[in-house]
């Protein structure tokens, strides 16, 4: 029985605009088994899922369910066929009931509701695959684990056979993590089959029966996870063999001229739950420390406490011996931290305001740019064109509106402002990100400039090469913690796969 | 027929209330499916002419006049709320302004008295008004007369529509994704619930029983047509949906403590007390201003149990 084919998806294909999501991408699932999809962020998990559950169409390639070839048009469909997808971000209504939320939507259910029937019906089902949850309790109430099994609930309740969880134990306490995988075995054991999405090694090597790895929008490989092994893993993860130069520095670092100093950093994610754990590091004068991790590993909040966007629950930030008062984003300016954020048209620019504008957001206060509290506008002109001359960036006039400038000239604008309040410390979050070749190369051009005038610079970057080639160290964050700290020279690509997919140190010895 | 006022205030209540309870339960059912409906007083306008205008013209007994006026004011009505849901589901408008837009389009100086001018109908008064029954001959009953056996039939029809109302949100299955599509239209759409269909749907009806709501004004309570006739009636009804809880049931009690109010002038008038009209006129708008700041504030929002997607447009997350 295990080895009939439940779905077998062949070359394929998913072009978004600018990007190629699935580049050819084999994928071949036997009935009854755990198969993990492992990658890294980008590297086509989601896209590959969502295709199968009907919500994007394949450019090119086929789906066969059963061997036979399917196209879904829609999550109904799919649905309708027998493969149902688990969320990350759950679709729930939070004012029903678990049971309501199970039976919603369902073609089954009578049109008269008999409340006490359907109660009864999602409590056994509940029980037969091992999960503790009441079904009269409103969603609201419920714990995020406790949530994803009535997202489970849901999909079984639909009679679904193959079942495909993106990155469930992202959002689980330990213990729930281990329910979810007693739940998963109930499932196999009766010949259900399910897709376990994850970037986590421990958990990949913990719960599946096999694993296919999928890097850049292609598939790697599919391995039995009998026969291998978290360092092939994380090696077929991030690949290796890819040349990368670093790049040449013209004033050396100076680590132990500490100019941003983090001692024990907690703070909460937007959830309220704790997103950083003690985080504790240092960046010297002249000093480019790189961020590795996983996307939603702590970098963001970690990026924002830093920059007073955000509290911090327990220790603190101090830039050059000084310590910033927690929370505070105009302490944060005048302690000399410059912030260049992850979405930088919403939380870095006023993308409406014009050039000129945005240019002045952080010194219009100064007796330069306004006197009695009005602005003095020929100031502010003459400081935005020196800067857009400066930082070459392409507009029609300095009054033009920031969103109508191309990502990389928005990036210009953000870094020219960051630049021009004479910083000390730059946090910049993933300031490649969505640029198009050229604009990657000016703007890593800029950071190394920049740190060679004596900027510390903290990058934070899910681009490993980026990281690679620019940085003087590199912290790799997990769930939260620095769990390590190497000098770039002596970090290698498989190393900081593996710490990013959360194993300890000893496994890379 | 001595009663006392206490009898007469309460039965004019039901005869005053009748109308904003039609109103305010198309409201409940439009803004369940995440649909906010500031165009009601457009609705109840265009239907209150609509019904007048069918009055005046359509023979047969007196019966079939007033059934057909009435259907014609729904039709009017459920026809001016089509526009809107296509302003709000279709084109995905600002819900705030594509209703307070039908309301100053539809309203009393605009296409309802456009109409009342083309129909003539303000000449005539209405001949075959919307009349109070007495039902069973127990109208002249002391105290259960007045209350409950000489009303107008869609005081009745009110009634059953209270208790089917209730059931279908909160005991049938179109219900229970009905209250999804409001609450959470991503997860409704995931459920394979059509969402547009669902907000036109229940957007259409809100706008026939608003156009109920405002025929009672044009047939049974002035009984002739005058322009701006429902005189805000409209913005009561969409307070009365959130005093009500989103709720029939609550909503009818709203609608009767409102309805009291607003006979509150004529009956004392009539009694020969003397306060000032204009005062007593204006107590159910204070009682609304109270109403709607009083739960206005997000966190009365949250608790009262206001739909949460109410007003918000549904886009499927597209990468």
């Amino acid at each position: 029985m295990t080895n009939t084919i439940a779905v077998h998806m062949s070359g394929v294909v998913k072009r978004f605009p600018g990007v190629v999501a699935n580049d050819g991408v084999e994928f071949e699932l036997r009935r009854g088994e755990v198969h993990a999809l492992l990658g890294e962020n980008g590297a086509g998990k989601s896209t590959l899922s969502n295709i199968l559950t009907g919500l994007y169409r394949p450019d090119e390639g086929t789906i066969e369910l059963n061997g036979a070839p399917v196209s879904f048009s829609s999550p109904r469909d799919a649905l309708n066929a027998g493969i149902g997808m688990v969320h990350q971000h759950f679709r729930l209504v939070e004012t029903f009931s678990v049971a309501e939320n199970v039976v919603l939507g369902n073609p089954d259910t009578a049109f008269l509701l008999d409340t006490a029937a359907i109660n009864e019906r999602v409590k056994e089902l509940a029980a037969r695959y091992d999960m503790a949850v009441d079904p009269e309790a409103r969603v609201w109430q419920l714990s995020v684990g406790e949530q994803q099994r009535v997202e489970i609930l849901k999909v079984l309740y639909r009679g679904a056979q193959v079942l495909i969880l993106d990155e469930p134990t992202a959002v689980l306490t330990p213990i729930e993590a281990d329910a979810l995988f007693r739940t998963l075995r109930a499932m196999t054991a009766e010949g259900r089959t399910v897709i376990f999405i994850s970037h986590k090694l421990d958990e990949v090597m913990a719960v599946s029966d096999r694993i296919t790895v999928l890097r850049g929008g292609r598939t790697v490989g599919t391995v039995d996870t009998s026969s291998t092994n978290k360092r092939d893993l994380a090696s077929m993860m991030v690949g290796r063999n890819v040349e990368f130069t670093r790049v040449q520095r013209k004033t050396p670092a100076q680590a132990n001229d500490v100019v941003l100093h983090v001692e024990n950093l907690g703070g909460h994610d937007d959830r309220g739950r704790d997103a950083l754990h003690g985080v504790t590091l240092t960046v010297g004068r002249g000093e480019i420390v790189g961020i590795a991790g996983v996307a939603g590993n702590g970098q963001r909040e970690l990026a924002e406490v830093i920059a007073g966007m955000r509290h911090a629950t327990t220790g603190s930030v101090s830039v050059e011996g000084k310590v910033l008062q927690s929370g505070k984003a105009r302490a944060a300016i005048a302690g000399g931290v410059a912030h260049v954020p992850e979405d930088r048209l919403h939380t870095g620019l006023a993308a409406g305001h014009s050039v000129e504008d945005n240019l002045a957001l952080k010194s219009y206060r100064s007796s330069l740019l306004s006197r009695f509290g009005l602005l003095r506008r020929q100031a502010m002109r003459d400081g935005a064109t020196a800067l857009v001359e400066r930082y070459d960036v392409k507009t029609p006039s300095t009054q033009t509106a920031v969103r109508l400038l191309s990502g990389g000239n928005v990036q210009k604008v953000l870094l020219a402002r960051e630049f021009s309040t004479g910083p000390k410390v730059l946090i910049a979050a993933s300031p490649t990100r969505g640029l198009d070749v050229g604009a990657i190369e000016s703007v890593r051009e800029r950071l190394v400039e920049a740190a060679d005038g004596g900027l510390g610079v903290l990058l934070i970057s899910e681009d490993l090469d980026e990281i690679m080639s620019l940085a003087d160290r590199i912290a790799v964050m997990y769930e939260g913690r620095i769990v390590a700290v190497i000098p770039a020279d002596k970090a290698d690509r498989e190393t900081i796969g593996l710490l990013m997919g959360g194993s300890q140190l000893e496994a890379t010895s | 027929m001595n009663n006392s006022l206490l009898i007469v205030i309460l039965a004019s209540a039901i005869f005053y209330g009748t109308p904003l309870l039609f109103a305010a339960l198309g409201g409940v059912f439009t803004e369940r499916s995440g649909v906010l409906n500031l165009g009601v007083e457009g609705m109840m306008l265009i239907g209150g002419v609509s019904g007048a205008w069918a009055s005046q013209h359509v023979g047969g007994s007196a019966w079939f006049t007033v059934f057909a006026s009435i259907l014609i004011a729904m039709f009017a009505g459920g026809l001016t709320a089509l526009l809107h849901a296509f302003l709000c589901v279709t084109l995905k408008a600002n819900q705030t302004v594509a209703g307070l837009s039908i309301t100053i389009f539809a309203g009393a100086l605009g296409l309802s008295s456009y109409f009342a001018n083309v129909w003539k109908v303000a000449a005539h008064p209405v001949t075959r008004p919307i009349r109070k029954l007495d039902v069973f001959g127990l109208a002249d009953t002391p105290v259960l007369g007045p209350l409950l056996f000489n009303h107008t039939i869609l005081t009745y029809v009110s009634w059953v529509l209270v208790a089917v109302s209730s059931f279908y949100l909160f005991r049938t299955k179109t219900g229970l994704q009905l209250r999804a599509v409001g609450e959470s239209p991503q997860t409704a759409d995931a459920m394979g619930i059509s969402v547009v269909k669902y907000r036109y749907f229940h957007t259409i009806l809100g706008g026939m029983l608003a156009g109920i709501g405002g025929a009672f004004y044009s047939l049974a309570i002035v009984s002739t047509w005058v322009d701006g006739l429902t005189k805000g009636a409209g913005w009561i009804a969409i307070a009365l949906v959130i005093f009500g809880f989103w709720r029939p049931d609550l909503t009818l009690v709203g609608a009767y403590l409102f309805g009291a109010l607003q006979s509150l002038g004529t009956t004392l008038k009539a009694r020969s007390f003397h306060i000032s009209g204009d005062l007593l006129d204006a107590l159910p708008f204070i009682m609304t201003i109270v109403v709607l700041v009083l739960v206005s504030s997000r966190f009365a929002h949250k608790r009262l149990g206001a739909p949460a997607a109410l007003g918000v447009p549904y886009e499927r997350e597209e990468r």
